[in-house]
């Protein structure tokens, strides 16, 4: 008997039953498909911690002037405890000075920042911005600050030092409630500035809020409202956040040769980054896919005893064909070949199946979150459950291939 | 050809230990020639479906000896008697025992594909075989679409399709009615008039009487084993 007739025999059986066929294939493919989509959620959502955590800038590192002063942000590379007498002030040209493609390979950009309280008024209502601030336009993506509406201001606008603004989210609503805001001109200390743009909400950083914002030109801030005073920061953008430590290296370098700083003396500046919430992240992003891991773990478990069941059941009904297959003359080899054959399609189809619906299933959003599948659980769930379906397919028939016919026969 | 086609020495099957054990044969010897038509008889549980399963090779002894055409059966493992079953001999249950949701053609070729003949010999010498029974017109009827005497011709058909030297039938017409017991009883003539041996487990005087040769069991021995009388042996 060759393998092609073999193979016929197979199909016959598994098409002599299509009702077991059917349920035993959508076993299998519920296993595969749940594991897929369930690592694919936990997966998804640890990556919408990561991307809100990169909205929000964990690229950036703030360097202020002075010592002693700790912020939300973690302090690092700090090693001033206090003002020393010789501080000198962050400068315009300092920050400049950053962005050198030799001396600092690791930074992309670099905007002073020039900060300032101010209450604006639109008509009778009222904002005071968190950060009320003059800068340059690379401070939007140093900041990872995108335009929702309108646009940012330009280089131009520094230079002429313009009093246009962009504003954020909770300024915006609480300045001009549901009107655009765009083209309006509000007055900041008795200044008027045109808003020409609105941030992109960046929700809350846990200790201040990311959208009550007010962002001029350094030139037209510090003309009218702070006057010529030293800059209050300076935000630099890594190329990556792989290499903000290697930024910070760097910007120390480049501020200690200018600020005149020996080593192991103290510096008169401290630089801040988003490295504790990245930490915090990635901790948490730990305990998460571990989570997700165990539950996987389960599910493919609960699959895989699901189909157990229904192949262990299969060959029961079956052990009584084998009988009769055996007391025509049946070799063993040849029904086991069977089984392995109808094992192998079964599982092979209704793996197929699962992948393909975990796919599917992975398009949709599910409980809030936007799954993304990790190729290594498409071939995890593919494979145990092809396992578990030859190998119990296949081992019950070899048991049942082995008994005496008669015994086969007899059983119930 | 050997002087005996079935040769049983001293078998027993014992079934459970100690004292709750059964003997279901308790030391048989049985000697049967090429072309004999011999009737097996005996009251419920006396023995006689354990002796044809061992005959049939379906099943194996506690002790003893059994040769085949001279082949000691007893003596080969599971893996080799699948051979013996397929070919020399044709097994005919009590309950039929077809495949479900298999058509009566392809019951009937499922033997000749285990010996690895070839589809479109396989189909004529099925197709022959389930003419020989009577059911040319019923071929392609999955067993449940049959009734029990149909069913049992085509188990009949199965059994002769692979021409075997030894046709065995435990009970073949307990589940019949007396027209379709006379048409299987005839084929059975008819059989054994081609030379084969014909074993027939029954319960039925007038069954046993269309054999050439009566054995009768009770509680695992034989305690006859005469010729018919106006038989020849
Ligand atoms: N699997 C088994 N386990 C235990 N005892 C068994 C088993 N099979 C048969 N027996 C016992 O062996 C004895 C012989 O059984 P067997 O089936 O050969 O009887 P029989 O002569 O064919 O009876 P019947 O005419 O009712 O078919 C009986 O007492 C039966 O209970
Ligand atoms: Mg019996």
């Amino acid at each position: 008997m060759n393998l092609f007739e073999i193979i016929r025999f197979a199909f016959r059986g598994l098409s002599i039953n299509k009702l077991r066929t059917s349920l035993t294939t959508m076993g299998i493919m519920i296993g595969v498909m749940s594991v897929i989509v369930l690592i694919a959620v936990g997966n998804g959502s640890s990556k919408a911690v990561q991307d809100s955590l990169d909205r929000l800038g964990t690229n950036s590192i703030q360097i202020r002037s002075g010592g002693g002063f700790v912020g939300g942000g973690g302090i690092q590379g700090a090693r001033s405890r206090g003002r020393s007498s010789t501080s000198k002030p962050l400068t315009i040209l300092d920050a400049v000075a950053l962005v050198d493609k030799v001396n600092a390979p690791s930074i992309k950009q670099a905007a002073p920042i020039a900060n300032a309280t101010a209450t604006c008024v639109n008509g009778t209502s009222t904002s005071t911005p968190s950060t009320f601030s003059g800068t340059w336009p690379s401070y939007f993506e140093a900041a990872n600050s995108r335009i929702a509406k309108g646009t940012y201001f330009t280089n131009d606008d520094v230079t002429q030092a313009r009093r246009v603004a962009v504003i954020g989210n909770t300024t915006a609503t609480e300045l001009f409630g549901s009107e655009n805001p765009i083209g309006q001109v509000v007055r900041c200390g008795g200044i008027p500035f045109t808003i020409i743009g609105t941030t992109e909400v960046k929700g809350s950083t846990g200790f201040q809020d990311g959208d009550s914002i007010f962002l001029a030109p350094i030139t037209a801030v510090q003309n009218s409202i702070t006057g010529f005073v030293p800059l209050s920061s300076i935000i630099v953008e890594a190329k990556n956040s792989k290499v903000t430590d290697l930024a910070q290296a760097e910007i120390t370098t480049i501020l200690n040769t200018r600020h005149g700083i020996k080593a192991g003396g103290t510096a008169d500046y401290q630089l801040f980054n988003q490295a504790s919430l990245l930490t915090t992240s990635a901790s948490s992003s730990k305990v998460f896919t571990v989570l997700l891991g165990a539950v996987a773990a389960i599910s493919l478990l609960v699959g895989g005893i699901g189909i157990t069941n229904i192949m262990l059941v299969t060959v029961v009904e079956r052990t009584r064909e084998i009988g009769i297959r055996k007391a025509i003359g049946a070799p063993k080899r040849i029904i086991l070949a069977q089984f392995l054959i109808e094992a192998t399609i079964l599982s092979l189809v209704g793996g197929l199946m699962g992948v393909i619906g975990g796919f599917v299933g992975s398009h949709f959003m599910i409980v809030g979150v936007q799954p993304v599948i990790v190729p290594s659980s498409v071939f995890l769930a593919f494979g145990v459950s092809i396992l578990i379906g030859v190998f119990f397919g296949s081992y019950p028939a070899s048991r049942a291939a082995s008994l005496r016919p008669i015994e086969a026969l007899r059983h119930e | 050809m050997p002087d005996l086609v079935i040769d049983v020495r001293n078998a027993v099957k014992q079934y459970g230990v100690g004292a709750a054990s059964i003997f279901a044969l308790d030391d048989v010897s049985l000697q049967i020639s090429p072309g004999e038509y011999v009737a097996i008889m005996g009251p419920s549980g006396s023995g006689k479906s354990t002796l044809m399963n061992i005959m049939g090779a379906l099943d194996n002894m506690t002790s003893g000896k059994y040769f085949l055409d001279g082949i000691e059966i007893s003596a080969m493992d599971e893996n080799s008697l699948s051979i013996v079953r397929g070919r020399k001999i044709g097994f005919i249950f009590q309950s039929f025992n077809l495949i479900p949701r298999t058509s009566a053609l392809a019951n009937v070729e499922l033997p000749l594909a285990y010996q690895g003949i070839k589809s479109a010999e396989r189909k004529l010498r099925a197709t022959k075989a389930l003419e020989v029974v009577g059911l040319a017109d019923r071929m392609s009827h999955e067993p449940t679409e049959l009734s029990g005497g149909q069913q049992q011709r085509v188990a009949v058909a199965r059994a002769l399709a692979t021409r075997p030297a030894l046709l065995l039938a435990d009970e073949p017409t307990g589940a019949l009615d007396s027209k379709s017991t006379h048409d299987l009883l005839d084929l059975f003539d008819q059989i054994n008039e081609a030379g084969r041996t014909v074993i027939v487990i029954t319960h039925e005087h007038d069954v046993a009487m269309r054999a050439k040769r009566t054995i009768r069991m009770r509680d695992g021995k034989i305690i006859s084993d005469e010729l018919n009388s106006g038989k020849v042996a």
